[in-house]
């Protein structure tokens, strides 16, 4: 038995639903927002509770410049995203390639700054809750940074290959709202340690 | 209508190698066959959950009772809760949504099939990872063996000095992975619903199933990702020497407690949404009218999930929250329970003035409305603080709580089986059966749940392994594990019901129920890609408006 | 010797409260009760109605009734209705809230301690320099003139909660958080309950026994708690057992070497009459059983099995009968 048939009534006007990428994004956004607001929370609660240990004015040094390579990394992939729109594939590439290495400073910041507080200043996870709480929300950050990066480098080596045009742009508009998440998860972060903390 | 049975693909029977069955499904996106996977896997762990209760029900059937230790006690309480709520409820509410929404809403599949593939098998390894863990063996306490820590895990109990061994692990990681699966699936549905509707079909002319599935998704997003980032930091504590829950070190026991319920609460909502949707879409087809106010069903369901996010603390009113605290959580509590409320009566407005037929779903339906009502006002007696402070972690609050998810859900998950069964197999289920099967549950879940509030008032806390004679428990308790009794053997009638009615049950053809939702428009079971042409709606039940050309509903909205 | 339950069903029941805290709590949740007691019937009455009056029959099976989509009115009454129910009730409830929680402490109240342990009860009474285990005893407050007792509780390792259902509503006992009580009952007798948040394997054995004593009685039981442990010279061999076997390690006894807080104090053992938070009556043979292995009647306890000679075994128990 065959299906029914459903007749199309009259409309006139065209049927148009959003793009389900950037609702994926959106929703993937939303998702990890929540994850990142409990970390915070958590870092918030703690503030000034540790019975022993350092605080953050004796440890932490604000990353202002590492901090403005990742802020300016979201204009780069903004413009990369417009450029690709037009088809100018070159200087699409050139951006999105500025945009890896501003990204890969700043993972390459956070590295050395972790380096220092361990090494030289003996503090750890395991030192107080500062410690726990810091290097939990920094590195959940830095966590979505990197699979960031790794999905930049993706793009950026199939750009290489000449597979990355103006079909694609709307994939990369959906990976630049990942990245630009990132940043704005950034901002968020470095008030609440650097700013609020200290 | 015709007698031949199209026949699933890839089901036993089509004439090929087993070898090339097993391989379409395991590698399958197809949204249909996901569905039926999560629905198969749920109702695996329904059965091993249900013999942890019965486990649980004959220790207590008497004081001082000696059936099992208190280890294995403990480990079957929490095993029991972590199973039924995470590897039962949500993977066979998201095996309806998935094989339903793209029917529902005239699409092909979801917006991202290899996502449903992989958040299906990420949820299904969670549940073996859980497991796993029984196979650790008995070493030392607390090594290697399945979690006893309770299904809320409490810190710090869950902290390496109160747990050693790698129970409390399995629940984290089992716990963590699975709920990645939830995130994709809400993910999916948020994205299928809103990208993928047919023409015709705006917001405002999906079936509430569609409705009320899309914000349990977004209500998912935000509330299971509390839990995830919970116990990462639990894995911080336990692995890498982190403080979060660690009171020695100035740690908050009480923070786990508020990143728990916060995920919990919402978490009985996502739970009850999709419920809701299975009796939005059965109680107006067996009453013959439409759903009674629509609009206002949208809004108490948007309402409440909304809400539902701001009353995660009346799991915890006794432990020591100041008076403001708790009148807060009050209030909202009890404000949560006016839109449900308001959807009971819109169910009642439905049947009124209808011709009820009273076959095997609607008499789930009827047996869900009287049992969710009692479920509810009892949870607004919890609501009211300084009632819970008696009532709390006593078993009126096990009898509650069982009442919503067993009277409430199950009985609703029961009337979807029987009325969406003939989509997915072309067979009906047999009635007679069904009938054995509501009214054997129907009478043994009565026996269990309402007698069990009383221990609870008598003063019986939950999570006891034994109890004292002489305190007015012992033959409740009896007759509390009599009642599981009966409910299992409703449950094997169940289970024979459909694997028997797959070989011989009545063939179903396209519309058995005469209904009015676009999946009802194609064979059963649906061809592979759904529509040969894809439909366009122009009301809230276009079949009605095939079927009544004189009296559409586009005329009406 | 126990009194007899105050409620003839259990002597556990929350339906027979004893103090102040339990009397306006049982108040509210009868009127709680019934509010939603008649939502029921009134809801569950219209359900009844509904599906008797408007069953279908075979014969009707060509016609649909009316389809009806809804209706303003009647949205709004059922949503206006439940609106004033739960403001109602909940104003109701807010003033229970503030009069169980904010209540003044009385200059002639009694401060307890309440410590929680895996799976033992410690109390401390830092006014009179009384420590005890698992019985708690309290003066009954006379309602004309209220010496209530208040509870500060505490926890030494994972979460508690205290619950004797005829003497109120549960308080947590949560590591690294200070909580607070208040019991004033008005009739003297033996009080039961037990532990309410889950703490481990013996979460269930963690029992609760609190005397509420005439002011005599009490005045009698402080004086007997707050004096030295009893030296009986003829039990000196099971002495020296306990201090030299690690017993002194977890349990104090005042006067003794024994200064250990991980187990309960036992100065004045004698005087409970349970053992092990309630698991066993505290008879000679209970006590020798506990201590050749404690799993035998609390399995996984936190006391270890010593391994005793059974002459050890039975000099130690002699020693901790005297202990009165």
């Amino acid at each position: 038995m065959s299906a029914l048939v459903i007749p199309l009534p009259e409309t006139t006007r065209p049927w148009t639903l959003p793009d389900r990428g950037k609702v994926a994004m959106a929703a993937l956004i939303i998702a990890e927002s929540a994850i990142f607001t409990i970390f915070v929370v958590a870092y918030l609660f703690y503030m000034g509770k540790s019975l022993s240990g350092p605080a953050p004015r004796d440890v932490l040094e604000t990353p202002v410049f590492y901090t403005v390579c990742l802020l300016s990394s979201s204009i780069t992939i903004h413009l990369a995203g417009m450029f690709l729109e037009r088809g100018k594939r070159e200087t699409f590439l050139s951006l999105w390639a500025l945009t890896f290495v501003l990204g890969g400073l700043f993972l390459f910041g956070t590295g050395q700054e972790w380096h220092r507080l361990i090494y030289d200043k003996g503090f750890t996870i395991s030192t107080n809750l500062f410690g726990t709480t810091y290097y939990s929300l920094i590195g959940l950050h830095a966590f979505h940074l990197s699979a960031g990066l790794v999905m930049l480098l993706t793009v950026l080596l199939f750009g290489m290959a000449g597979r990355v045009g103006r079909g694609q742009s709307n994939r990369v508009a959906v990976l630049s709202l990942y990245w630009h998440f990132v940043d704005a998860v950034w901002v968020v972060v470095f008030t609440v340690v650097y700013v609020l903390g200290r | 209508m015709s007698t031949n049975v199209i026949a699933i693909e890839g089901f036993p029977g089509t004439g090929r190698l087993w070898t090339e069955t097993l391989h379409e499904w395991v590698t399958t996106v197809d949204h249909k066959k996901l569905g039926m996977m999560y629905i198969l896997y749920a109702l695996v762990f329904l059965v091993i959950a249900g013999i942890e209760a019965m486990i649980i029900r004959i220790q207590l059937m008497h004081s001082h009772n000696n059936f099992v230790s208190p280890q294995v006690f403990n480990r079957m309480f929490t095993m029991h809760g972590t199973t039924m709520i995470f590897f039962v409820a949500m993977p066979i509410l998201f095996g309806f949504a998935n094989y339903l929404i793209p029917l529902m809403i005239g699409a092909r599949d979801m917006a991202f099939p290899r996502l449903n593939a992989f958040s299906f098998w990420l949820t299904a390894l969670g549940g073996f990872l859980l497991y796993f863990s029984f196979l650790g063996g008995s070493g030392l306490y607390g090594a290697g063996n399945a979690p006893d820590v309770g299904w809320w895990a409490y810190a710090p109990l869950t902290a390496k000095a109160f747990s050693p061994g790698h129970s409390s692990d399995y629940w984290t990681i089992a716990l963590l992975v699975s709920g990645f699966g939830s995130i994709g699936t809400a993910i999916n549905i948020i994205a299928t619903v809103l990208c993928m509707r047919c023409p015709g079909m705006h917001l405002g002319r999906m079936p509430l199933f569609v409705w009320l599935n899309l914000v349990m998704s977004g209500m998912i997003l935000i509330a299971v990702t509390p839990l995830s980032a919970a116990q990462i930091m639990l894995l911080v504590d336990r692995y890498l020497g982190g403080h979060f829950f660690d009171t020695q070190a100035g740690g908050s026991a009480t923070l786990w407690m508020h990143f728990f319920w916060i995920f919990g609460h919402p978490e009985v909502y996502v739970l009850i949404l999709p419920t809701f949707a299975f009796i939005s879409e059965i109680v107006p087809v067996f009453s013959r009218k439409p759903i009674f106010g629509y609009p206002v069903m949208v809004g108490a369901t948007v309402f409440i999930g909304f809400v539902s996010m701001s009353v995660w603390a009346h799991h915890m009113f006794t432990i020591g929250m100041n008076s403001y605290a708790n009148s807060f959580f009050t209030i909202t509590s009890m404000a949560v329970g006016i839109p449900t409320g308001i959807k009971i009566f819109n169910w009642l407005g439905t049947m009124w003035g209808g011709r009820i037929r009273f076959q095997t779903p609607m008499l789930f339906c009827v047996g869900f409305l009287f049992q969710f009502l009692i479920a509810g006002l009892t949870g607004i007696m919890l609501a009211c603080s300084p009632f819970d402070w008696q009532l709390s972690s006593s078993y009126f609050v096990v009898a509650h709580f069982h009442y919503v998810i067993v009277g409430g859900i199950l009985f609703a998950l029961f009337a979807a089986f029987y009325y969406w069964y003939p989509k997915m197999t072309g067979r009906m289920l047999s009635e007679r059966l069904g009938k054995w099967h509501f009214w054997l549950f129907v009478i043994g879940f009565h026996v269990t749940f309402d007698v069990m509030h009383i221990p609870g008032i008598l003063g019986m806390p939950r999570r006891i392994y034994t109890y004292e004679p002489g305190r007015g428990w012992d033959t409740l308790n009896l007759i509390v594990t009599i009642g599981a009794v009966i409910q299992a053997a409703a449950i094997l009638v169940f289970v024979w019901n459909l694997v028997s009615s797959y070989w011989k049950g009545r063939l179903a053809g396209n519309d058995p129920w005469d209904a009015w939702t676009l999946e009802w428009s194609v064979v059963s079971p649906p061809p592979a890609y759904n529509f040969a042409t894809v439909p366009a709606v122009a009301s809230r039940r276009p079949l009605w408006d095939l079927k009544h050309p004189e009296d559409p509903d586009s005329r009406y909205e | 010797m126990a009194q007899p339950a105050t409620s003839p069903l259990s002597s556990t029941s929350i339906f027979s409260p004893t103090t102040t805290p339990a009397r306006t709590i049982f108040g509210l949740s009868m009127f709680v009760l019934a509010i939603t007691g008649f939502i029921f019937c009134f809801v569950a009455s219209l359900l009844v109605y509904c599906l008797v009056k408007f069953r279908g029959c075979p014969s009707d099976a060509a016609r649909e009734p009316a389809q009806v989509y809804g209706s303003t009115q009647i949205e709004l009454a059922w949503t206006v209705i439940p609106v004033l129910i739960v403001i109602v009730l909940f104003m109701a409830t807010a003033r229970v809230i503030h009069a169980v929680q904010d209540a003044p402490k009385p200059s002639a109240a009694l401060d307890v301690t309440v410590i929680g342990h895996q799976f033992w009860w410690e109390f401390r009474y830092p006014q009179l320099g009384i420590v005890t285990a698992n019985e708690m005893h309290i003066p009954v407050s006379d309602p004309a003139h209220p010496t209530p007792t208040f509870l500060k509780l505490l926890s030494a390792d994972t979460d508690h909660s205290f619950w004797v259902p005829e003497l109120g509503g549960k308080t947590d006992l949560i590591p690294n958080r200070v909580n607070q009580m208040w019991i004033d009952p008005a009739r003297p007798g033996i009080y039961v309950g037990q532990c309410a948040q889950y703490c481990g394997t013996q979460h269930a054995k963690m029992l609760l026994r609190v005397s509420v004593d005439r002011p005599d009685d009490f005045d009698a039981w402080v004086r007997a708690q707050r004096q030295a442990a009893v030296q009986d010279p003829k039990v000196i061999a099971g002495k020296r057992v306990f201090e030299t076997t690690s017993c002194i390690n977890c349990h104090a006894v005042s006067g003794t070497a024994a200064d250990g807080r991980f187990g309960p104090d036992l100065a004045h053992l004698m005087s409970r009459r349970t053992i092990a938070s309630g698991a066993a009556e505290n008879t000679s043979a209970n006590l020798r059983t506990w201590i050749r292995n404690p799993d035998a009647i609390k399995p996984g306890s936190l006391m270890p099995a010593m391994k005793l000679s059974d002459a050890d075994l039975d000099a130690l128990t002699a020693y901790l009968e005297t202990l009165r």
